[in-house]
């Protein structure tokens, strides 16, 4: 195995355009396992760890552009406010020592199901700024995931950023594992209300082979909020639509028996998750509403 | 009994007893020697071990669990660069090819055919870690699979594949089928004629999931040739001595060459019981001629050990309306896997131990242990004890709920006490506080109800089910409350003769006097170098003591295990400073015995270097006494001893002491999600005496939560269908992080035995028993579900399996 330590981002992209199969690697709590396990001996390690900027993050006016290494941690102690639903998923990655190396971009370029940040980039709506050295292309985060383990990108493309919108309202993420921490999901949901359009949008992990958003649940929604008038009168979600939104999240899922859950109980509690995380976004909606108005 | 101390006479001192002055003694929660260096991460274990020059070992495993062996090609393995040595059956050296604790029926390499997923086939050393794995990975063997044995009714079927043929060990003249190991009935009354004076009667079926012992250092070891053609080696391990037996013979070497060391050791709890790679990396050392270090991966020592036997139990109770016992029956089938280690001894524990703290006169009792092809299992602490204390636990609430009785109270009417007869005939003999440790448990505040709410309304999500994956802010949230009280035998049961091994030795260094244990004791954590030290001081009245390395240059210290060490080689080390403090007197008195009528009338004390009479006055120092001499002795030690039960009525003195805690469980439980906070899991345990109150307590905490791992996520899962282990990392086997782990609040009781030294219990197996059926007891009053099986997942509590 040939270790290759690209001091620029420039010679990060011709080494990848060189060896295409080439593994990036940057904080390694993924990669690492896998040699560890022997599920992989790729012929090229890319270290990207001396390539500075990948850790570094952007604050703009409507979007955060994220380095693809920024760690786990730096989202959680910088980005609540901007990202909270992916602060909210960092807390949920591992110990506080993977924390500290891994980042979302490694999820993505592993792009298992199980990983914790795709439900909170699915609902963000971000999109994924990939490059090679023939130039560099945005990826929507809805085109990104395209199989088991398989993104979008060609075998000459490194990840560079993420490019997130900045929360224009309440996020939530809410992950089960057989345990209190350090756990693999055996299923997640994220959600983002979008009240300057007056979207919702969501991203579910571990229950299908690829992170997937609820679309059907996301349009009923979109459609009751509107249809109701809830955006301007911040009224309580009738319990009848949160059950309905809830039962299309679960639909949303395509689980497999697997050793850490059933099927049956992944789509049960997608479904759990669903209504509780839209009733805390919305009561969180409804609150600054409120006290937007009393001001 | 309180105001019985006869107050001493003005002017006369009060009596001085041995020990009794010391400072860093027995009673003190002195500070461990390893403490620091673990938490600092400077303890150096077993894997951390370097010789120049050495080799790795890797084994080659099968990938399949029952299959005839066709063929072995090791000829691209051998011909790669860096390769020293490969090894299969063919190349073992001597006529005894086969290892075992008890039955020799575990190949050190397989021959013929694999038993079970994992089983090691072929040896490599070579000079890198990755070369040795590559090349193991070339080596070519072609299998032929045969049908599998993986639950009683596939072992015991008229036509059933037998696991081991012509089996010869000496419980096959006893056993129904040769695909079980050993068979333990106890017949005592008679349970049908009993059953007819019960009101209400119970029936229950429970089963009990594998479970792991997940210590943190993975196997490993050292092997270093000698010389003299034989080998030194440094392992991990709980029993070096046992170990000992069962190398020297497939090496083809005498005893006395196969010198063993103990190092680092990271946790055992049974998992060290049984040989791993100790005879594979002196094999290979012996074929190179270079020392071998083979350290397993955490994929690999999850085939590298037994785990703890999965379980069926099938339970009867009956009592009458006023809430007594009438009787039991039970049968309990443990999965012994594919080799017996331990099974015959767990299989004895499950069956003696299977009526739990109660007193039942009619009992009808039969526990088995099965052959079959999945993983062996063998130790794990608390010993087929913990299998049977979930089943009469869950019992114990179905029939209190059944008679309209509080299911503390039921358990106190019916607990057993000192002098209470056991279903093996054996009286308790010492105290048995069952109904006490139940009321402290009981009589403890609750913790405040909606502990997770913080101000404005919002939730600590780390109080909650789910903790920080933020599943819930309080939604579905229930709390519950359960008992569980347990029973644990002490030390080695049925007649075996469990002795340990001191070599206590006292000279004078820089004019102060040093005292120097020596035990083959493997220290695992357990915290037994700092009773060593703790005794030594109390026995022998010095300040500095040193612990010599365990090693086999010192008599068997018996296994670190059975909760014995404390009372077994702490006993030997009493012992030998006894007999150390004798010598010492002795030559005090041939040397000046003549200066000081004292010496001949007065009992004489070691108590701060000197010696002293009971009534206080200083003699003389040790120094003086000794001089230049050195007073060693080594010794052995036994407890009493115990005898085998009956093989047809299971009647006899088996056990030598007996243990036993209380626990009682508050959990919430997120019952749409089906996820599980345990909030609180307190415990009261009889400890006899504690040594070292800090450690007592560290080992109840520790028990405890090895006990909740087992109520709510850790299980090794086993494929039906292939017998393939399905989990063996610790990505998918669980373990309690410290956010699964509650308050554990203890309170320990010491009501001596008086046949004890110092009058103290074994406590390091207790706690793990009663702690699983009470977190199991609180999840269903949570919830209302029956919840048979152990451990609980999602699943089950949401009706989504």
């Amino acid at each position: 195995m040939d270790f290759l330590r690209p001091a620029s981002w420039e010679e990060a992209l011709a080494a990848k355009a060189e060896h295409p199969t080439a593994v990036p690697i940057a904080g390694g709590t993924d990669v690492m396992v896998e040699i560890n396990f022997d599920h992989r001996r790729p012929e090229y390690l890319l270290d990207l760890n001396r390539i500075g900027d990948l850790s570094e993050w952007e604050v703009g006016e409507k979007t955060v552009r994220l380095g693809a290494s920024v760690s786990y941690t730096k989202i959680m102690e910088n980005l609540r406010t901007e990202l909270p639903g992916l602060a909210l998923a960092s807390h949920t990655v591992a110990s506080p020592q993977i924390r500290n190396r891994g980042g979302v971009g490694g999820n993505l370029g592993t792009a298992s199901p199980a990983g914790d940040a795709h439900p909170a980039l699915l609902s963000s709506g971000c999109e994924v700024e990939v490059e090679s050295v023939r130039g560099v292309r945005m990826i929507p985060i809805d085109d990104f995931y395209v199989g088991v383990k398989r993104n979008a990108m060609e075998p000459d493309e490194l990840i560079r950023a993420v490019h997130l919108p900045k929360a224009d309202g309440p996020q939530q993420f809410s992950k089960v594992g057989t345990r209190n921490a350090m756990v693999i999901a055996v299923c997640a949901f994220g959600i983002a209300l979008h009240p300057e359009t007056r979207t919702v949008r969501t991203g579910i992990g571990s229950a299908a082979p690829t992170p997937v958003r609820a679309r059907e649940a996301e349009d009923f929604l979109t459609a009751a909020l509107e249809e109701g008038g809830f955006w301007e009168s911040g009224a309580p979600i009738p319990p009848s639509v949160a059950k309905q939104f809830a039962q299309l999240a679960s639909g949303a899922c395509n689980p497999i028996d697997d050793v850490r859950g059933s099927a049956k109980y992944r789509r049960h509690a997608v479904g759990i998750m669903a209504r509780r995380t839209l009733g805390w976004t919305w009561e969180s909606y409804r609150g600054n509403e409120r006290s937007a108005q009393c001001a | 009994m309180a105001g019985t101390t006869a107050p001493s006479p003005a002017g006369v001192p009060t009596n001085v007893t041995q020990g009794s002055q010391t400072k860093g003694g027995i009673g003190e929660s002195t500070l461990r020697p390893d403490g620091t260096l673990k938490v600092t991460g400077e303890f150096a274990y077993s894997s951390d071990m370097w010789h120049e020059d050495m080799l790795w070992g890797q084994t080659l495993r099968s990938t399949v669990a029952h299959a005839e062996i066709v063929s072995i090609d090791t000829s691209e393995a051998l011909a790669m660069a860096g390769v020293y040595a490969v090894l299969t059956y063919d190349d073992l050296p001597a006529e005894v090819k086969n290892y075992g604790l008890e039955i020799q029926d575990t190949p050190v390499l397989a021959h013929g055919k694999v038993r079970h997923h994992g089983e090691p086939v072929a040896l490599v050393a070579a000079d890198h870690p990755e070369t040795a794995r590559r090349a193991a990975a070339k080596i070519k063997i072609e299998y032929k699979e045969l049908p599998l044995i993986t639950d009683e009714a596939s072992a015991t079927a008229p036509d059933a594949v037998l696991v081991h043929e012509g089996r010869d060990d000496h419980h096959i003249g006893h056993v129904p089928h040769p695909n079980i190991v050993h068979r333990q009935p106890i017949i005592r009354g008679d349970a049908d004629e009993a059953a007819k004076k019960a009101d209400v009667i119970v029936k229950g079926e429970y089963t009990f999931g594998m479970q792991d012992q997940a210590f943190l250092g993975p196997e490993s070891g050292l092997a270093v040739p000698g010389e003299d053609g034989g080998v030194d080696l440094y392992v991990a391990t709980q029993w070096l001595h046992s170990d000992l037996k069962q190398i020297a013979p497939v090496l083809g070497l005498p005893e006395e060459k196969v010198r063993m060391t103990l190092s680092g050791v990271g946790g055992a709890f049974g998992g060290r019981e049984d040989i791993s790679m100790q005879i594979h990396a002196c094999l290979l050392a012996l074929r190179t001629g270079k020392p071998v270090k083979i350290v397993y991966n955490r994929f690999e020592s999850f085939f590298g050990h037994v785990h703890r036997h999965p379980a069926k139990l099938y339970y009867e109770h009956g009592a009458t309306k006023d809430g007594k016992l009438t009787h039991m029956k039970c049968k309990i089938v443990l999965d012994g896997g594919a080799y017996a280690s331990a099974s015959p001894a767990v299989v004895g524990n499950a069956s003696s131990l299977s009526v739990g703290p109660y007193v039942v006169d009619d009992v009808d009792i039969e526990a088995i242990a099965l052959y079959t092809n999945n993983p062996p299992c063998g130790a794990m602490r608390g010993f087929g004890a913990v299998q049977a204390c979930f089943a009469y636990e869950a019992q114990m609430d179905k029939l209190a709920d059944k008679l309209g009785l509080d299911r503390v109270e039921f358990r106190q009417l019916n607990a057993m006490e000192q002098g209470t007869i056991m279903p093996t005939g054996q009286p308790v003999d010492s105290p048995a506080p069952v109904a006490e440790i139940l009321r402290r448990v009981k009589s403890r505040p609750l913790p405040p109800e909606r502990q997770w709410e913080v101000a404005d309304g919002d939730a600590d999500v780390r109080e909650l089910p789910g903790g920080l994956s933020n599943t819930t802010h309080g939604e579905g949230v229930v709390r519950g409350v359960g008992y569980a009280v347990g029973i644990k035998n002490v030390g080695f049961s049925e007649g075996f003769d469990d002795y340990s091994t001191a070599k206590v030795r006292i000279e004078v260094i820089n004019g102060e006097p040093v005292a120097t244990v020596h035990t083959a004791m493997a220290e695992v954590g357990q915290g037994g170098v700092t009773v060593h030290a703790q005794i030594a001081r109390t026995e022998l009245g010095v300040q500095q003591v040193t612990i010599h390395p365990a090693d086999t240059q010192v008599g068997s210290a018996g296994s670190t295990s059975a909760s014995r060490q404390t009372y077994v080689t702490g006993g030997a080390v009493k012992n030998s400073c006894e007999l150390v403090r004798e010598k010492v007197l002795e030559i005090g008195r041939r040397k000046f015995g003549s200066y000081h009528p004292a010496w001949a009338t007065a009992e004489l004390l070691l108590e701060g270097g000197k010696v002293v009479t009971d009534g206080g006055e200083v003699l003389t120092t040790i120094a003086e006494v000794l001089e230049d001499e050195a007073v060693e002795i080594e010794a052995e030690w036994r407890h009493r001893p115990t005898d085998a039960f009956d093989l047809v009525t299971g009647q006899g003195n088996g056990h030598v002491q007996y243990s036993f805690a209380a626990h009682r469980a508050v959990v919430e439980v997120d019952t749409e999600l089906g996820l599980v906070k345990v909030i609180e899991l307190s415990c009261a345990q009889d400890v006899g005496k504690a040594l070292n109150p800090l450690s007592v307590v560290g080992q109840i905490q520790g028990g405890t939560t090895q006990g909740l791992g087992v109520a709510v996520m850790e299980e090794i899962i086993v494929d039906p269908k292939t017998a393939k282990v399905r989990n063996p990392s610790f990505t998918d086997y669980l373990i309690p992080t410290i956010l699964d782990t509650p308050t554990i609040p203890v309170d320990v009781l010491e009501l001596a035995d008086d046949h004890a030294p110092y009058g103290l219990r074994g406590i390091g197996e207790a706690p793990t028993l009663s702690s699983t059926p009470a977190v199991l007891a609180a999840i269903r009053n949570a919830t209302g579900l029956e919840l048979n099986k152990t451990p609980v997942r999602p699943e089950h509590l949401t009706g989504t399996s």
